[in-house]
């Protein structure tokens, strides 16, 4: 190791102006990357992850600031350099592919226009040259029609090709160094494998340096020569991706590793003659009445004491058929059944029983919880409105459910949502459903928004609960590390249809349909080989 | 047809649509007088007799959405109908004064809107700034003051204390060119003032929520300068919005032309209005509010149709 | 909060100050005013003096006692149409956005049409066929400003009505009195606040403006802008006077815009 690194970061502190005084986001962070190396940045929400490698640009945002510690990219000090200089390096030496490229695309302009932007601008190479090699570059990244495809505007492109055509553009001037800043993190797994693909042997065929932040561990593993785990801003541990893998040291980082581990316990078959406590029959619904069917024919029964996963990527028709289900979005046709009674298709035409019997849990605990409203009276309020309980023997049943939630009443009875975390707010929307006393209850990918840890711990709860109050779940979801944790039962979902549903056992283990293989498939492992196996076993198909 | 084709021929339609019902409001208002029309001219000296036969002559006995029908048709040929007090066309009245006050609002537009524009843009690029903060106390200042403290004040200054201007404008028909600048640049530097205040801040609002968008994050991530970043990323963007902003101060501009004629007892429409409005004037004051009405929707719809026009997600069609 | 008023800049202090200080003159007022309200005490255009601090006006009346007096009259009508104005809005834009559907178009579509004129062009249209009145001038203002109201309020009460929250209350059973005032309003009073002053600015400005034409508040009670509409001539002999009441619509509207800006602003850094 006697080259000079490209990139090297010494103590570095960014910080936050903040009415408080400043508030620091890095604290005193350091790394070196040499030519081509690939470093995978993790770490939880809050981490610091994203400020990290814009600072490693040379960039911070709006409010923040290079306290102290330095960034030295190929002999030049970036916290020190004019603007002029630091300006010089982006696009031509510095590249940067953000998360959202729906967002970050200009609507004003051509693909092709953006990605030329630079290479005219800061190489005075000509307009027409560079065109060229962007249609090529397109083609490197797999891009349809390579040829037409930057002429079109970016409100015309789908998501998982403008995150290629960022990484194309991100590459038209043939960088060092690209900051990957969760790239794939808003795709489908089905697209982001096609992405992941794209972006490694581009990387690859360059010998392009890169800093791949991520909150995905199975995703880094596939990118990552080497990974940093960071937490608060700070380092918890830093190693080659084979050693961190199998091998970590800290505590944080085995226990981000061992939450998959997690599986509820089995339980027997339902009985065939049972009926079913929900059932939908063919059920069709639109959004307005001159849309598209979002649901087609879809039809699952949800048997007591169980909890069905009803996975799909985004479109699918997954959280539709949940509201169908609730009376939110009125089904145009087919049934929904709750012990074999028809309910109503409106909510407004179900009786307050009927309501009660299904409840609800939101993805995002901040907008299911009313701001303004004490934990005593969001959780109170259903408690009175469906048991009739006043007075004292409302306040028993509501620190009752607060220790069932495992959270102390001593101290969360008086506080309103602002003051917790986002995983306790989750648990005070699963403590509003069960304030209802229900049968059923949907959960609305309730542990998506949330870090790894804290979402176990959630899943966890709401085992026992069912256990304790006889719940049933239908559960909804796209990942499948939960349905593989959680479900008892598995409908999986495509373009408002379901493509297959049974057991868990069943529905996970070959043979699958189509579809369920080409899902079950691109969901990254941990395995470092993952990818490379993937793509040769789908090129020999 | 085209898409774009399609916004715009539906945005022109509902315009005309609007100034269709509120020309119909105008008209229906009148009909809330306590008795009517006629009753208004005869006042005291009515009698039965008289009653009937003005009412007869004004068509009053006809229903009143034929008399829409009339007075509309009347309207789109040029013809007001008649004054209720003076009896004389209401065509002629209106005739010269409108071209005063459109000169007025045209001066005042010519100053204020690249000044407004390029204040506004210039405080969102220093947000934060002293910059940005001196202009903030100026225009809030500004938008504080009633068209009539800034008019008195300057009055006070230009042309009584130093003498340079006329206190009142008063412009007949054989002025020349430099003489109507002269005569209306005090009104004119009153109204600049009022709604370049307004129009600044809405700018300089819609740019900064233009550039935390993500894509002006991005270009900057690219290495544009600042000039670039605002100049080829940001402004393409904001023209919609800064197009608004002017159509909607519009609505300050109309209201400050009425107060700043009267102060300077200038001819104009405003003044018409207002006059109109304390004789009781009805069909007079009803033309004087179709005029301003009309031009408020439609420099909306101009500003709308050309946000139609300037956004690429509906120019360029998936 | 507290925090917030620790650190609040000093245009927000003037402006709670000034605003202070035109409470105690408006409710202070006969115990303030050296002179009555309306009564002729001198010989018309006194100058300023000992006597009559800041002369007489057109018709003799005392200009120091008719500007404490016109803080009364200006101010509470102002006040009065702006809350007129919130209620009226904010009622109809809490209906339509927890109702949606057609009645939210309904009540929208009729916002849309009066708001396709300027204020003060309907107002002067409405003032002209209903006659130049205290109650018709708050009336008219107030239902004019409403529909500003409304658009603003709908625009927040949008923003609540989807959040999850609410749905919770909805397929809970709850009526749409619960989701209006429980659920709904908490969550739109803060916004709103701010957004009262600004309107309040604007109404001022309105109602002064219309009696400066002469077509809202009528002699012989005191009002600013009629005031500055019946000494103006003064103006021309190089005497400020007339611009005394006018520039106490100016302070006071500057000191609210202030206040307002500072809310705003903290409001904005809320957020993040």
């Amino acid at each position: 190791m006697t080259q000079t690194p490209l990139l090297t970061i010494t103590d570095l502190v960014i910080q936050a102006q903040s009415d408080d005084g400043p508030k620091t986001l890095i604290d005193g962070l350091s790394l070196s990357l040499n030519k081509g190396e690939v470093l995978g940045l993790i770490g939880e929400s809050g981490a610091g992850k994203s400020t990290f490698g814009l600072g490693a640009m040379g960039f911070t945002r709006d409010g923040c600031r290079f306290a102290s510690g330095s960034v030295i990219f190929d002999g030049i000090e970036l916290t020190q350099a004019s603007p002029k200089v630091r300006r010089g390096l982006r696009s031509t030496r510095i590249a940067y592919v953000a998360q959202s490229a729906a967002a970050s695309f200009n609507p004003a302009y051509s693909l092709i226009r953006q990605y030329s932007e630079f290479p005219v601008l800061a190489e005075g190479r000509n307009r027409s040259a560079v065109e060229v090699d962007a249609v090529e570059a397109y083609r490197r990244m797999h891009l349809p029609n390579p040829e037409e495809i930057g002429f079109r505007y970016p409100h015309q492109v789908s998501g998982g090709q403008l995150q290629r055509a960022m990484t194309a553009m991100a590459m038209a001037c043939k960088p060092d160094l690209i900051i990957f800043d969760e790239p794939t993190t808003a795709l489908d797994v089905t697209t982001q494998i096609e992405v992941l693909e794209a972006i490694r042997e581009a990387v690859r065929e360059f010998n392009t340096a890169a800093i791949y932040i991520t909150h995905d561990l199975a995703v880094v593993s596939q990118m990552a020569d080497r990974i940093m785990v960071l937490r608060h801003g700070n380092l918890v541990e830093e190693a080659p991706t084979a050693k961190m893998m199998s091998d970590p040291q800290e505590e944080y980082t085995k226990s981000l590793w061992a939450v998959r581990s997690f599986k509820a316990p089995a339980k027997p078959l339902p009985d065939d003659a049972l009926t079913p406590l929900v059932s939908l029959k063919n059920v069709t619904a639109r959004y307005g009445p001159a849309g598209p069917d979002v649901l087609q024919n879809v039809s699952f029964d949800l048997h007591k004491g169980r909890t069905m996963a009803i996975v799909g990527e985004s479109g699918s028709g997954k959280t539709t058929s949940a509201r169908c289900a609730m009376g939110l979005l009125p089904r145009r046709a087919g049934d929904v059944l709750l012990d074999g009674v028809s309910l109503p298709p409106d909510y407004h035409k179900r009786s307050k029983e009927q309501l009660q019997q299904l409840q609800i849990i939101y993805q995002m605990a901040d907008t299911a919880l009313n701001p303004k409203q004490k934990i005593s009276d969001i959780i109170g309020r259903p408690v009175t409105f469906y048991t009739g309980l006043r007075g004292r023997a409302r306040t028993e049943r509501v620190r009752d459910l607060l220790s069932a939630i495992d959270l102390d009443p001593n101290v969360y009875f008086d506080r309103y949502p602002g003051e917790l975390s986002g995983g306790q707010k989750q648990r005070i929307g699963i403590a509003r459903a069960l304030a209802a006393e229900p049968r059923v209850v949907i959960c609305d990918e309730v542990t998506s928004a949330l870090d790894q840890l804290v979402a176990e711990g959630i899943l966890r709860l709401l085992v026992k609960l069912q256990q304790d109050f006889d719940l049933s779940y239908l559960f909804i979801t796209h990942d499948i590390a939960t349905v593989e944790s959680i479900a008892d039962d598995v409908v999986v979902m495509q373009k408002g249809k379901v493509v297959e549903a049974g057991p868990k056992d069943q529905i996970m283990a070959p043979p699958h349909a189509p579809y369920t293989e080409l899902l079950l498939s691109s969901v990254p492992e941990m395995d470092p080989g993952w990818l490379d196996r993937v793509v040769q076993k789908r090129a020999l198909e | 047809m085209h898409a774009v084709l399609k916004m715009v021929v539906q945005r022109v339609a509902l315009g005309v649509l609007t100034l269709l019902v509120v020309s119909a409001l105008v008209f229906i208002s009148v009909e809330f007088l306590p008795g009517d029309v006629a009753e208004q001219i005869l006042g005291q000296s009515a009698t039965p007799e008289t009653l009937a036969a003005l009412r007869d002559q004004l068509g009053l006995n006809t229903p009143p959405v034929e008399r829409y029908f009339d007075w509309l048709g009347g309207i789109l040929q040029g013809d007001f109908g008649q004054s209720v007090i003076s009896q004389r066309p209401i065509t002629e009245l209106l005739a010269q004064r409108l071209g005063n006050t459109l000169s007025l609002a045209l001066l005042a537009t010519l100053i204020s809107v690249p000044l407004a524009v390029g204040l506004g843009i210039l405080a969102a690029l220093k947000r934060n700034t002293w910059v940005d903060r001196t202009i903030n106390i100026g225009t809030l200042t500004a938008i504080s003051f009633p068209e009539y403290f800034v008019a008195y004040g300057l009055i006070l200054v230009f042309s009584v204390k130093l003498g340079w201007f006329p206190s009142i404008s008063i412009v007949s028909g054989t002025v020349t060119f430099a003489e109507r600048i002269h005569l209306t640049l005090l009104p004119s530097l009153t109204l600049t003032m009022i709604v370049t205040a307004h129009m600044m801040r809405m700018t300089r609002a819609s740019i900064i929520n233009l550039l935390a968008l993500p894509y002006v994050e991005m270009a900057r991530l690219k290495g544009a300068s600042q000039r670039r970043v605002v100049v080829v990323h940001a402004l393409p963007n904001a023209i919609a919005p800064i197009v608004n902003v002017i159509a909607l101060n519009i609505a300050y501009m109309i209201a400050g032309v009425v107060i700043v004629e009267v102060v300077f007892v200038y001819p104009g429409l405003g003044q018409l209005l207002v006059d109109s409005v304390a004789k009781r004037d009805v069909t007079v004051v009803q033309a004087a509010c179709l005029i301003f009405a009309s031009a408020f929707i439609i420099f909306n719809l101009v500003a709308d149709v050309i946000s139609i026009v300037s956004n690429p997600r509906l120019l360029h069609r998936k | 909060m507290t925090r917030h008023l620790r650190k609040m800049p000093l245009t927000a202090l003037f402006g709670f100050a000034v605003i202070f200080t035109y409470a105690c003159v408006a409710i202070f007022a006969p115990l303030i005013a050296p002179y009555p309200e309306t009564a002729i005490v001198g010989p018309e255009y006194m100058p300023w003096s000992d006597e009559f601090l800041l002369g007489t006006d057109s018709l003799g009346r005392d200009m120091l006692s008719r500007l404490i007096y016109a803080a009364r009259n200006t101010l509470g009508i102002a006040i009065a149409t702006t809350l007129i104005a919130f209620i009226l809005g904010c009622s109809a834009a809490l209906f339509a956005a927890t109702m949606q559907g057609w009645v939210d178009q309904v009540i929208s579509r009729i916002v849309d049409v009066m708001m396709s004129i300027p204020t003060l062009i309907t107002s002067l249209l409405l003032l002209t066929i209903f006659g130049t009145s205290v109650l018709n001038l708050i009336l008219i203002i107030a239902l004019l400003y409403s529909t500003v109201v409304f658009r603003i309020a709908r625009a927040v009460a949008m923003g609540i009505v989807v959040m999850d929250y609410v749905e919770a209350a909805r397929i809970r059973g709850e009526g749409m009195f619960w989701i209006m005032f429980r659920e709904v309003l908490p969550n739109a009073a803060t916004p709103l606040v701010a957004e009262f002053g600004l309107r309040f600015t604007f109404v001022f400005l309105t109602v002064s403006a219309l009696s400066f034409l002469g077509l809202g508040v009528q002699p012989p009670l005191a009002d600013w802008g009629a005031m500055v509409r019946e000494n103006a001539s003064l103006i021309t002999f190089g005497d400020l006077t007339p611009l005394l009441p006018a520039g106490a619509i100016a302070l006071l509207t500057l000191a609210v815009n202030f206040i307002v800006d500072w809310m705003l602003h903290v409001a904005s850094g809320l957020k993040e």
